[in-house]
């Protein structure tokens, strides 16, 4: 396989702070409609490779290739419209809106000043933030202020956000912590469903969470790949359990 | 008619509340009040325009600028030198040694009007200016400051910099600006005489058309997707860049708007009062305009007109009778309502305005103030009489 043929192709990431490097020559490959799962001990750069695959931290060398395009120069906006989106570790929505209002604001019409100042909410705006709704659970609340929601919905609101945008990359930072158990149950399901047709990208801790969605993880540590591979070969790497899964 | 309704006036309560404030502008204030007072309410409501705009800036985008005092100048300082061009005809100015060019530039051994005057003999010109001189200023700030992403407190104080910068400016080129007596005398416009009393009457109502015009659009905006873009930046800044919304760009917008709805409120001011001076530029009018917005509530279009009159009522009558204590009292003011009613006299309204209306609706109030009356008077009555 050429690097054309993969969603994201990223070689050589290198970036480092004051002389540590976070990330130190990561190569990672992702293919179309592959959902990978990064896991890794506190600290192996795991949300910093997120950070700079969505512009939000600059790179020091190498290079992200996303749809054959390179990202590394672009501000975060643009590397949104290329079709990258990105969940944050805690829930990152609008309280003082609705979920209505949330979704709407999300909606990838009208991104420019002018462009938002004459946006409308059109029937098929409106249909469209309802089915995303839908999937995540959240038809029933669409005109309660998002505040008052529960710290599972929230995430849920976060992924539906992204979802509207139609995403082709989409890179979720621990989704399900702060779940009950019920509410992972739905998450899995969720993520089922979203991945066909675009590529996901999951961090998380969980490893029960992680054994139920993953088709490839890859084991992060001190900003390089420690291992790859399907979950129990990972599971069973010795170098695996000495650094992370171990005790 | 819905797209009037809901998105210019706000709904059934944006709509009453617009009324109301409509009623008591046009009518009340002008049959109530002598023209000597309806003068300065007029001057009043100038500062409302900058009060607006710090909804848009402050309220909904979150970004607090203490410098809308540079804005509100510039736009005054535009109309003044119209109209101080005109009383500055070569027949007015006979005894000057340079006769045809401002007196003060006369008094400062200027010998010809200087480039940037120039353009202001024309009226047309000048209303442009007014509306882009702002728009350019507050385009350079806004960009050099937002796509640095420069925010937040740095931003508040580089606004008030700015203020001072321009203050000193102002007062050190005397030739040029009319220094800190600023530039006074000011007579007519093309050849209508801006100091009478029917002038005064038409420009206070011109004013009044203006700021509901601009309360008019900045509803239409706020209640946008850009309004509700606005409340998602001020909340969560990163989510809306990682939405795939240029931020920057949308908080330049929104500094440019407020800045050009001062300039005009500026202008009107020096049509009104009939000069300007660098007091009006500096630190302490921005301040006082964002404390207008805090009083009025922030987040209402229509609280902070109140919170504007208001605030600057209790400035006449205080300065009048303990000028020293005025500017403690403000700052308490201020103080008081940031820490107990952060959404000022709007927040308070809404929240206990029902009460009010339904007390009202029940006749309760009526007849509470009626028995008050009375007995007010039947104790007066035995004292009059002896």
């Amino acid at each position: 396989m050429s690097i054309s043929d993969y969603a994201l192709a990223i070689e050589d990431l290198t970036v480092s702070f004051d002389g540590f490097k976070a990330v130190d020559g990561l190569n990672l490959y992702i293919e179309k409609d592959e959902l990978r799962v990064i896991i890794g001990p506190n600290g192996a750069g795991k949300t910093t490779v997120l950070d700079l695959i969505c512009g939000k931290t600059k790179s020091t060398d190498g290079s992200i290739m996303f749809m054959n395009k390179e990202m590394t120069k672009l501000a975060e906006h643009e590397i949104v419209h290329a079709g990258v989106g990105r969940k944050f570790q805690t829930p990152s929505i609008y309280e003082n809106l609705t979920v209505y209002e949330n979704l709407e604001v999300s909606y990838p019409k009208g991104r420019s000043v002018f462009g938002s100042i004459g946006f409308k909410c059109t029937q098929e705006v409106d249909a469209r933030i309802k089915e995303i709704a839908k999937e995540v659970f959240l038809e029933e609340f669409l005109d309660m202020e998002s505040a008052l929601l529960s710290h599972g919905q929230k995430q849920w609101l976060e992924i539906a956000m992204l979802l509207i945008q139609d995403p082709q990359l989409l890179m979720l930072d621990e989704p399900v912590a702060g779940m009950s158990v019920k509410e992972r149950e739905q998450t899995a399901e969720l993520l089922k469903g979203i991945c066909k047709g675009r590529s996901v990208l999951v961090i998380e801790h969980d490893m029960d969470f992680v054994a139920s969605i993953a088709d490839k993880v890859t084991v992060l540590h001190q900003g390089k790949i420690l291992a790859e591979g399907d979950m129990k070969t990972v599971q069973n790497n010795p170098k695996v359990i000495e650094v992370y899964l171990g005790h | 008619m819905n797209f009037i309704y809901d998105r210019l006036l706000g709904g059934k309560n944006g709509m009453i509340g617009i009324a109301i404030l409509a009623a008591l502008i046009f009518i009340v204030l002008p049959i109530g009040l002598d023209l000597f007072r309806l003068n300065m309410v007029g001057k009043y409501l100038t500062y409302a325009f900058a009060a607006v705009s710090l909804v848009l800036l402050w309220g909904y985008g979150g970004i607090l600028s203490l410098g809308q005092g540079i804005f509100f100048g510039l736009g005054g300082y535009s109309m003044a030198m119209f109209l101080k061009l005109e009383a500055s005809s070569p027949e007015n100015t006979a005894i000057q040694s340079t006769p045809g060019i401002p007196d003060f530039m006369d008094w400062n051994q200027l010998t010809e009007l200087p480039w940037f005057w120039q353009p202001f003999d024309n009226f047309g010109i000048t209303l442009i200016a007014v509306i882009l001189v702002p728009t350019v200023f507050a385009f350079i700030i806004g960009y050099s400051m937002f796509k640095r992403r420069v925010g937040g407190v740095y931003f508040a104080i580089i606004t008030q910099i700015i203020a001072v910068i321009l203050t000193v400016l102002i007062v050190g080129q005397q030739g040029y600006t009319g220094g800190i007596n600023g530039i006074t005398d000011l007579r007519t416009l093309h050849g209508w005489d801006i100091r009478t009393d029917s002038a005064k009457y038409i420009l206070y109502f011109i004013n009044a058309i203006l700021l509901f015009a601009v309360i008019f659009l900045s509803r239409y905006i706020l209640t946008s997707k850009f309004g509700r873009l606005l409340l998602a930046m001020k909340d969560k800044e990163d989510r809306v860049r990682f939405s795939g919304y240029d931020v920057s760009n949308f908080k330049i917008f929104v500094f440019v708007l407020s800045a050009v709805i001062s300039s005009i409120g500026g202008a009107m001011f020096t049509l009104q009062v009939g000069f300007m001076s660098p007091s009006f530029v500096g630190i302490v009018p921005s301040i006082e305009m964002v404390i207008f917005a805090a009083v009025g509530g922030r987040m209402s279009l229509i609280g902070v007109v109140y919170g504007t009159l208001l605030v600057n009522y209790g400035k006449t009558v205080f300065s009048e009778t303990l000028p020293e204590v005025w500017l403690f009292l403000m700052g308490g003011l201020f103080i008081a309502v940031v820490m107990f009613f952060p959404n000022g006299l709007a927040g308070l309204w809404e929240k206990h305005g029902n009460k009010l209306t339904a007390c009202i609706k029940n006749r309760q109030c009526v007849i509470a103030v009626k028995a008050f009356i009375e007995n007010k008077r039947a104790k007066k009555a035995p004292a009059t009489s002896e």
